[in-house]
């Protein structure tokens, strides 16, 4: 049903629309002095010591993979329940396998501490 | 009708009603979060405040927006749109009512009906995060590259949980439609019970609920979740640059995926626009009796001499009058299949709403080891468990 995705377009381009206009109308309401000062990186009055793309700790890194990992998984489970009638004891065996596989992963992760922050 | 005259027609009410909720579920906030700390909040502008956001977005509207001299202006713009549209644009796939029939037309309060609705929405989730990691990055400000990172980190985390959770009612009802599922959560246990999938007959999906819930409030970075923009350590976190209409951009893009997520919440487990007791027993007049009693009330307030406020001797009146008037509305048997279910609908998504700020009136901060480890650890394995349990048991039972 192609109709059927139209409104989100139709409400999707409003959505943009709606606060570009409004930013667009104010431009002319609002005042503008930029000085050098005002436009530096805020840190509390101080001047910025150093550039903000510097190193982080690597644990974002990590959840980002267990992430990709896990959430691939949930996007299989939700055929699964759709045909869940159709599928019955054969999709509860299937599902409980590649669970398993996924739960060994897991706990593998956890004794790798690859859970633990820090 | 025209099918695109009336896809307009709603598409505009939906985005008014939206916007307005979006700008009065900040003054609910404030004003619940005051009376929880024994104080009046707003009260200034307008009667009670009411008039408060209006007040608000004409000031950010008129403030200087700021693009700081190290950021990346491309992205520091694109951030706040990307957020604000992508929050707007998930309510589309709610249904707020059944299919009725007003003035010879049949349709349904709720923009669209897709076969793919949950899916929908939790792509929508995911690309939420975007607005806020690009913002905090492009920004080049230490707070806010913490709190863009903290952010993305802790979404994620808590999308496994909240993705598990939303698959085990799916076992039940065995459709990604959201009006599908809704209308499969019809009828009542003993004629009393309603047959939500909270209180559902094989597995009643009450510990999925409460999964969801606490997820939900990982995802729309809330307390006791708000570890992003949390003020003692990180200033404004991933927003500290932001001013003006930007800044309100992400502010309408938070409430905007309360908003929605309590409606998420409402159609997965709480039965959507279904009464919570049968309407034998009366269900259907629990509107006209709480508009009626909140006009009286009114009004009582109004002949009470000792009330000399300027403006409280205009609004107490006028809204005692406007809420009696509103009560027989729901009497009116044509617009009874519309309003009934409506009034349900936004009940139930209403009180989760006040959940939100209550909890967030009630519970301190999470330190970041400990809210990731909650997510790994705990929350994780246990939505797992709930979801094999409630597959075990529904193949069990048939």
């Amino acid at each position: 049903m192609p109709e059927g995705y139209l409104p989100i377009f139709i409400f999707l381009i409003c959505a943009i629309l709606f606060p570009l206009v409004l930013l667009a109308i104010f431009r002319y309401l609002r005042p503008s002095l930029p000085i050098p000062v005002k436009l530096e990186a805020y840190e509390c009055g101080i001047r910025a010591a150093s550039n903000a793309r510097g190193r982080y700790t690597v644990r974002f890194y990590i959840v980002a993979i267990l992430f990709v990992v896990f959430d691939v998984e949930t996007i299989f489970l939700f055929p699964w329940a759709v045909r869940f009638r159709q599928l019955a004891w054969f999709g509860v065996a299937e599902v409980a396998v590649f669970l398993s596989i996924l739960i060994v992963g897991y706990i593998w992760a956890y004794k790798k501490g690859a859970l633990e922050w820090v | 009708m025209n099918f695109y005259l009336l896809t307009l027609i709603k598409m505009a009410l939906t985005a008014l009603v939206l916007l307005t909720c979006c700008a009065y579920a900040v003054w609910v906030e404030r004003k619940v979060l005051a009376h929880i700390q024994l104080r009046p909040g707003p009260y200034r502008v307008g009667p009670h405040g009411l008039l408060q956001p209006l007040a608000d977005l004409i000031k950010l509207l008129t403030k200087e927006g700021i693009v700081p001299s190290y950021a990346n202006p491309f992205f520091y713009l694109l951030a706040p749109f990307l957020a604000v549209a992508l929050a707007l644009t998930a309510i589309v796939v709610i249904p707020f009512t059944p299919e009725f029939e007003l003035f010879g037309v049949r349709t349904a309060i709720g923009l669209t009906d897709l076969n793919i609705g949950i899916l929908f929405l939790l792509a929508l989730s995911s690309l939420g995060v975007y607005g806020i990691a690009i913002g905090g990055w492009a920004s080049n400000n230490k707070y806010s590259l913490m709190g863009s990172l903290r952010s993305s980190a802790q979404m994620v985390s808590y999308e496994l949980p909240l993705a598990m959770a939303i698959v085990s009612p799916l076992l039940l009802v065995n459709t990604l439609n959201l009006r599908e599922i809704v209308e499969l959560q019809n009828g009542f246990h003993f004629g009393l019970l309603p047959k939500w999938n909270v209180f559902a007959s094989p597995v009643p999906q009450a510990l999925g609920f409460v999964i969801f819930l606490i997820a939900a409030f990982a995802e729309t970075n809330r307390v006791p979740f708000d570890l992003p923009e949390a003020e003692s350590e990180l200033v404004a976190g991933f927003h500290t640059e932001y001013s003006s209409m930007m800044f309100a951009s992400f502010f309408m893009a938070e409430y905007a995926n309360i908003i929605t997520i309590c409606c998420v919440a409402t159609v997965l487990f709480l039965g959507g626009w279904h009464p919570l007791w049968p309407a034998e027993y009366g269900s259907d007049l629990v509107p006209v009796v709480l508009l009626a009693a909140a006009g009286l009330m009114l009004l009582f307030h109004a002949a009470q001499a000792a009330r000399r406020r300027k403006w409280d001797r205009f609004t107490f009146p006028v809204f005692g009058v406007l809420l009696l008037g509103l009560a027989p509305v729901f009497l009116i048997p044509v617009l009874k299949p519309v309003l009934i279910p409506f009034f349900w609908f936004v009940a139930k998504a209403g009180f989760l709403v006040f959940v939100f700020i209550w909890i967030r009136g009630t519970l301190p901060r999470y330190r970041y080891d400990q809210l990731m480890r909650f997510a790994w650890t705990f929350l994780f394995p246990l939505s797992l468990a709930n979801l094999l349990v409630t597959g075990l048991v529904v193949a069990l039972a048939g």
